[in-house]
């Protein structure tokens, strides 16, 4: 069966945003963006998604939860960072309770910033992560491991 | 009597765009007892206060929550220039009002698209964000974005808006009350609608008012609240009058809401044709010193800012006291005794937004 590079599924999680971005999300599958025509499916299981849509700057209850999703992911996987706050915590860096940035709790391989990011972005982002994807696809195949090490 | 188990229902849950995490007691499908838990999006933005001028602030309070941003923008500066006791100018004033039933409007839409999404009525639900986006459209001319506007400052508004801009949107309005109207039609009168909502997550009266329900919930079991009668901003110069629905179960609060959507049209159209000439913001100078509460009615009912100053830059406390929180208790109560499958719809019926909750 060939490879469908073209259409990767999503997981999403709130990683404690405030929301904005994550209604981005759910724009960009509905009829103004529609990525659902490219076969870009939203799935809320973790072992069925190829990419890990992730907002917010994560607080100390949630980290375990986003760990949890991105260990459960079959690789190859990646994991974009969606708006300011999952990329540097953004306008709550300074706040008691949060991490400040998603590359404290998971390896990030695209960062999109924004506050909230547009729909526009966040096609792009997952657009970019699709070549990421096919890297680490590549790197499997000749026997090496997906995250390369750095 | 049959055994009891547990479910745990989220944090990520494919109907939950938010992190929300209940336990779930079950005698086989009945839901008997749900223990929540919350804290997934607790980022303690309270006491940036401390660190922020007071000004600067208003950015931070938006972001409470994304969905509801403008109107928690809008009460803290309500909070502020209530403790200066400074008096904004009028322009300003309707344009705020203008601003707020736009994301009122928003909102609602997007709630009736996701508890369509929870039925697993998709159609319905890309058709409520199909048209969400007109009304985000409106938003983005207006203030420069979709989500998150930052058009509200302490003394006033950032942008105006021509009165040529004003009428295109009222016009705009006109073809999507049309659409509202096919959407709506759906949710009140469409037999799987009804048989999926009626009678489901039933609060009475007297429950929905001790466990202290806000907004839609409340007014979906026969108590006419509504903030906006109390006449902030300019709701005390433009009429209208609360939906007011009375057998307190889903489709209860959905009627409510999907009603709501054609009273925010009617109020921007009667906000265009009385707002006045005039400046949009004032000099604001000097540090606030006092304390002051300000109500509003966000979508999801009623939300309080308190705020205590003490003469310098940075506030000494900043509280908010959010719809969603209230709504937690009659959620619960209207839980126990439904099926497991029904779940979803419940929970989604007040409308959770979990970012505000929490903050």
């Amino acid at each position: 069966m060939a490879y469908m590079k073209r259409s990767p599924w999503i997981i999403h999680y709130d990683g404690s945003s405030c929301n904005g971005c994550d209604i981005e999300v759910l724009a960009c599958l509905t009829p103004l963006y529609d990525v659902e025509r490219f076969g870009i499916i939203n799935t809320g299981n973790p072992k069925h998604a190829d990419i890990f849509v992730v907002t917010g700057s994560v607080n100390e209850q949630n980290r375990e939860v986003i760990r949890n999703i991105y260990e459960q992911m079959p690789q190859p996987k990646v994991v974009v960072a969606l708006g300011i706050c999952a990329c540097s915590g953004g306008v709550f860096r300074e706040c008691y309770n949060v991490e400040g940035g998603m590359d404290k709790v998971i390896p990030v391989d695209v960062y999109v910033p924004g506050c909230p990011v547009r729909p526009e972005q966040i096609i792009d982002g997952v657009v970019k992560a699709l070549g990421v994807l096919e890297e680490k696809r590549a790197r499997m195949k000749s026997g090496a491991p997906a995250e390369a090490t750095v | 009597m049959s055994r009891q188990i547990v479910i745990p229902f989220g944090p990520q849950h494919p109907v939950l765009p938010e992190p929300l995490h209940l336990d779930l007691v079950m005698e086989d499908e009945r839901v008997v007892d749900v223990i929540p838990s919350i804290g997934y999006v607790h980022r303690g933005l309270e006491k940036l206060v401390e660190k922020r001028d007071y000004k600067d602030f208003v950015f931070i309070a938006e972001r409470i929550c994304g969905i509801c941003s403008f109107i928690h923008g809008m009460t803290y500066c309500h909070a502020v220039e209530g403790v200066m006791d400074l008096d904004v100018p009028p322009r300003a004033v309707y344009l705020r009002t203008v601003w707020s039933e736009l994301s009122r409007l928003h909102s609602h839409l997007l709630w009736l698209g996701l508890l369509a999404d929870s039925m697993g009525f998709e159609s319905l639900f890309m058709q409520a964000w199909r048209l969400r986006e007109h009304v985000l459209d409106d938003l983005e001319s207006t203030t420069g974005n979709r989500v998150i506007q930052g058009a509200c400052k302490v003394g006033g508004v950032r942008h105006d808006v021509s009165d040529q801009k004003l009428r295109e949107i009222v016009d705009g309005l006109g073809q999507l009350e049309a659409g509202m109207q096919d959407l709506t039609n759906v949710f009140v009168h469409d037999d799987s609608v009804k048989h999926r909502l009626s009678d489901l997550g039933v609060l009475t009266e007297q429950q929905a008012w001790d466990l202290g329900a806000a907004g839609p919930v409340l007014r979906a079991s026969g108590v006419a609240n509504d903030i906006r009668q109390t006449g902030y901003a300019a709701y005390d110069e433009l009429e209208f009058t609360p939906v007011v629905e009375t057998a307190g179960d889903c489709y209860a609060r959905t009627v409510v809401r999907a009603k709501e959507l054609f009273t925010s049209v009617d109020l921007i159209r009667q906000a265009v044709d009385r707002i006045p000439e005039g400046p949009i913001d004032m000099k604001v100078t000097g540090n606030p010193k006092g304390e002051f509460y300000a109500r509003s009615e966000q979508p999801r009912g009623e939300v309080v800012h308190y705020v205590k100053a003490n003469g310098t830059k940075n506030l000494v406390r900043f509280r908010v006291r959010t719809p969603t929180f209230t709504n937690l208790p009659p959620l619960l109560a209207a839980m126990k005794g439904i099926e497991l499958a029904d779940v979803p719809v419940v929970v989604l019926s007040i409308d959770p937004c979990i970012g505000c909750a929490e903050r």
